[in-house]
């Protein structure tokens, strides 16, 4: 905001009082100005008796914003993030006062553990009444301090257009995050004269990182001299655009390419170097590799547990290179040689001239071994099963096949996540949404939503499980509401599916409150007036498959799949990654 | 790993909720805060935070690095107990009649290099600074005159590092000058077209 004592010249003055006398507005108002400015078109969200004050000027505003009236405030805040997700905007989402408010928090805290940029906004109650425990209160600033990259309270309507700025400019910069704005009943409606000017610097935030040059000089002799290289790819690499630099080096240096769940999509599936999926549940080349990998390149990524597996009997022999943008992730889990702290994009510029080119077609070629143990011993069998009933990864496959590997999947969690992501082959960036950090179930359905309404010319399909389907459905009601053409795949184990295998493997297969009594769902969705099917054998599969995928409406279908299927390779808790088990 | 005693000063913004945030980290990392101190700094606007702690030199890198990525946090100096000058402050009250019993108390007050800050026919007060190992010395030698209470301060911590803090902060506010003037810039430019 414009600070009169900090002005400098005498024009700058005299504008400051032109712009004070010419308009004054609310501070509900001047709040969705501010979206406006900062390129916002588009909300999701649920009013409520503290928010009315805004929800009111939306009725007035609704030609330049969009308002997607969700079912339940989680569902707004994945819809708000899956939304940031495909395409690379901030995501915003409004909630009311306690409950609303409150209702945020998983979904806010799956954007926080995921680095997604989602814009929160909650209403307060008068600010006279905080600390009061008055009717729909609730610390939420003290609730969400923990799971934001920032937050803040507004308590006079004069505030707003620097915080909104502020935490747009927070939200998106550096590692990005969820923010949380929480303006009381009385700064919505107090007035102020409005003037927005975007927030590009704060004294004590520095995200633009000076460029680690004798870092990446180091990391490009070790690369260079390197006979086992892996690069291990996350999200830091979608997040930073940098998904040409990196196929760029890859090829260039002819190092296979491992990818994190979130990193997924973000090299292509079908390129020759592409080494698959790290961590409990990825390919087996990758896993059992990085234990004989001489130098690792990581980008953008974090070595999450689930990654790593047994810290310490992880990577023996590698000298690590750790290319990340958050310098409190650096050295966190695992000890790194060489810290860059840039930005992906930019440290693989700078690198990129500096290493030689090199084809480790040796080394490639262990890849290509185990890979080939895996398709017979894994793959093949989920994929191309002959009898039985039906398997997720052949569904997986066959939709795959059918969309050429170029649409929007979106999975909840547990197996039918772990199916998508190892048998969906993706070609295009930032084609795989799913809940990775949290392991949010319920995500999947309101996230469907969020980027079918980003992305409405890209076909947008869902992977969910029965367990996680239950937990958001009423966002039913969203996509019947806003006709939103997603196509819903459920698989039906009637199991919770991953915790019972959990349960087959280590609990002595005592299934402890993980079977499902479920409901009629093609019911369900003829109730919300969504075309549904229930496949049941394998003959109807591909028939069904393409109706969906031909249907212009939004499409649900049911698929009875193998009730104890298991997925594999694991690494499971506790063992070394190159301790992967192909087989239970 | 050994576990030693480390100093953080964390200069931050003036804002509600800081201590919080801090808090929230090391209650995660369950790291026990020995001592906490908070007041305004050299620099107008600038508060410090003093915090000791006792844990490992990995864990307390890995937990200044998290504090340091609270927003409004500006500069988090790490130092174990020889690179700082510190002080902390006790008070003890203690009857007037342990007084009487001799010259042992002035002895010990004296000795001790604290000092009366009051003398009341009901009750003396003792003031001592110093580092906590002192403090507890003279704890302890008083406590069998019968102590009614006992008080000890957070620890105060200057660094006996060259670089100043107000030279980060110089350096970080041209950096601001330098961002504003790149955007008067592209406003007169737009104003000129």
């Amino acid at each position: 905001m414009f600070n009169y004592d900090k002005a400098e010249s005498m024009t700058e003055r005299a504008e400051f009082y032109e712009e004070k006398t010419t308009e004054e507005i609310t501070g509900a108002e001047a709040l969705l100005r501010c979206l406006i400015e900062e390129g916002v078109d588009t909300i999701f969200g649920y009013p409520g008796g503290a928010i009315m004050p805004v929800y009111d000027k939306l009725l007035d505003y609704k030609e330049k914003i969009r308002h997607i009236l969700t079912r339940h405030e989680q569902g707004a805040a994945h819809a708000a993030q899956a939304y940031a997700m495909v395409t690379g905007k901030p995501g915003v989402a409004f909630a009311t006062s306690g409950p609303g408010a409150t209702n945020l928090i998983t979904g806010i805290a799956n954007a926080y553990l995921d680095s997604v940029p989602v814009v929160f906004i909650t209403a307060q109650v008068v600010s006279s009444l905080i600390g009061t425990d008055a009717f729909q209160e609730t610390d939420i600033i003290g609730i969400s301090m923990p799971v934001t990259k920032w937050n803040c309270q507004i308590k006079r309507a004069e505030e707003i257009p620097e915080m909104v700025a502020k935490a747009f400019y927070i939200a998106t910069t550096g590692r990005p995050g969820p923010v949380l704005i929480d303006i009381t009943k009385d700064a919505q409606t107090g007035k102020l004269p409005f003037k927005y000017k975007k927030c590009r610097f704060i004294r004590s935030y520095n995200p633009r990182k000076p460029l680690k040059k004798k870092e990446i000089e180091s990391a490009a002799i070790l690369i260079n001299h390197a006979e086992k290289p892996l690069i291990l790819a996350g999200h830091g690499v979608l997040i930073s655009k940098a998904e040409n630099e990196l196929r760029e080096f890859a090829e260039k240096t002819g190092i296979p390419v491992a990818v994190t769940l979130l990193g997924m999509s973000c090299f292509p599936a079908n390129h020759r170097l592409y080494a698959g999926m790290l961590g409990m549940h990825g390919n087996l080349a990758p896993n059992k590799l990085t234990n004989e990998a001489d130098v690792i390149i990581a980008i953008g990524m974090r070595f999450d547990d689930r990654v790593t597996g047994n810290l310490k009997k992880y990577a023996p022999e590698a000298r690590i290179i750790h290319i990340e943008i958050d310098e409190a992730e650096i050295n966190k889990n695992v000890n790194v040689d060489i810290e860059i702290n840039n930005d992906a994009r930019e440290a693989l510029k700078y690198l990129i001239p500096l290493v030689n080119p090199n084809s480790h077609e040796r080394w490639l070629r262990e890849f290509r071994i185990n890979d080939k143990i895996e398709y017979n011993t894994v793959i093949k069998p989920e994929i191309k099963p002959e009898k039985g009933p039906i398997k997720m990864g052949e569904v997986v496959n066959m939709v795959s096949e059918l969309t050429k590997g170029e649409a929007i999947i979106v999975t909840d969690v547990g197996q039918n996540q772990m199916a998508a992501a190892r048998y969906y082959k993706f070609i295009n960036p930032n084609t795989l949404i799913t809940s990775g950090g949290m392991g949010t179930m319920g995500f999947g359905l309101p996230a469907s939503i969020g980027a079918k309404i980003g992305k409405p010319d890209v076909p947008v399909i869902a992977f969910l499980g029965d367990g996680g389907f239950q937990m958001t459905i009423q966002e039913l009601g969203t996509i019947l509401h806003h006709n939103i053409p997603v196509k819903l795949i459920m698989f039906n184990n009637f199991f919770l599916g991953m915790v019972r295998q959990w349960q087959d493997m280590f609990f002595q297969k005592r299934y402890a409150s993980t079977e499902l009594v479920n409901p009629d769902f093609v019911k369900i969705c003829s109730g919300y007036d969504i075309p549904a099917e229930r496949v049941t054998e394998r003959e109807e599969l591909t028939q069904a498959i393409t109706r969906m995928l031909n249907a212009n409406s939004p499409y649900f279908l049911e698929i009875h799949v193998e009730k104890e299927g298991t997925i594999l390779p694991m690494v499971e808790p506790g063992a070394s990654v190159s301790e992967v088990k192909i087989s239970k | 790993m050994v576990k030693k005693e480390y100093t953080l000063s964390i200069f931050t913004e003036d804002h509600i909720g800081i201590l919080n945030q801090i808090t929230i980290i090391l209650t995660r990392r369950q790291i026990n805060i020995e001592s906490i101190t908070a007041s305004e700094s050299a620099v107008k606007g600038v508060q410090l935070i003093t915090l000791a702690i006792r844990t490992t030199d990995d864990m307390v890198r890995k937990v200044a690095r998290q504090i340091e990525k609270i927003i409004d946090v500006i500069k988090v100096f790490v130092h174990t107990s020889d690179e700082i000058v510190y002080q902390e402050l006790a008070l003890f009250k203690l009857s007037t009649k342990s007084l009487l019993s001799g010259n042992i108390i002035d002895h010990l007050v004296r000795s001790h290099n604290a000092r009366f800050l009051e003398i009341t026919s009901e009750y003396i007060v003792i003031e001592k600074t110093g580092h906590k190992n002192e403090i507890l010395r003279l704890l302890n030698e008083l406590e069998p005159f019968g102590i009614l209470q006992y008080v000890r301060s957070g620890r105060v911590a200057v660094t006996r590092q060259v670089k100043e803090f107000h030279e980060y902060l110089k350096e970080l506010n041209e950096a601001l000058r330098e961002e504003e003037k790149e955007e008067s810039g592209i406003f007169n430019r737009l104003k000129e077209k």
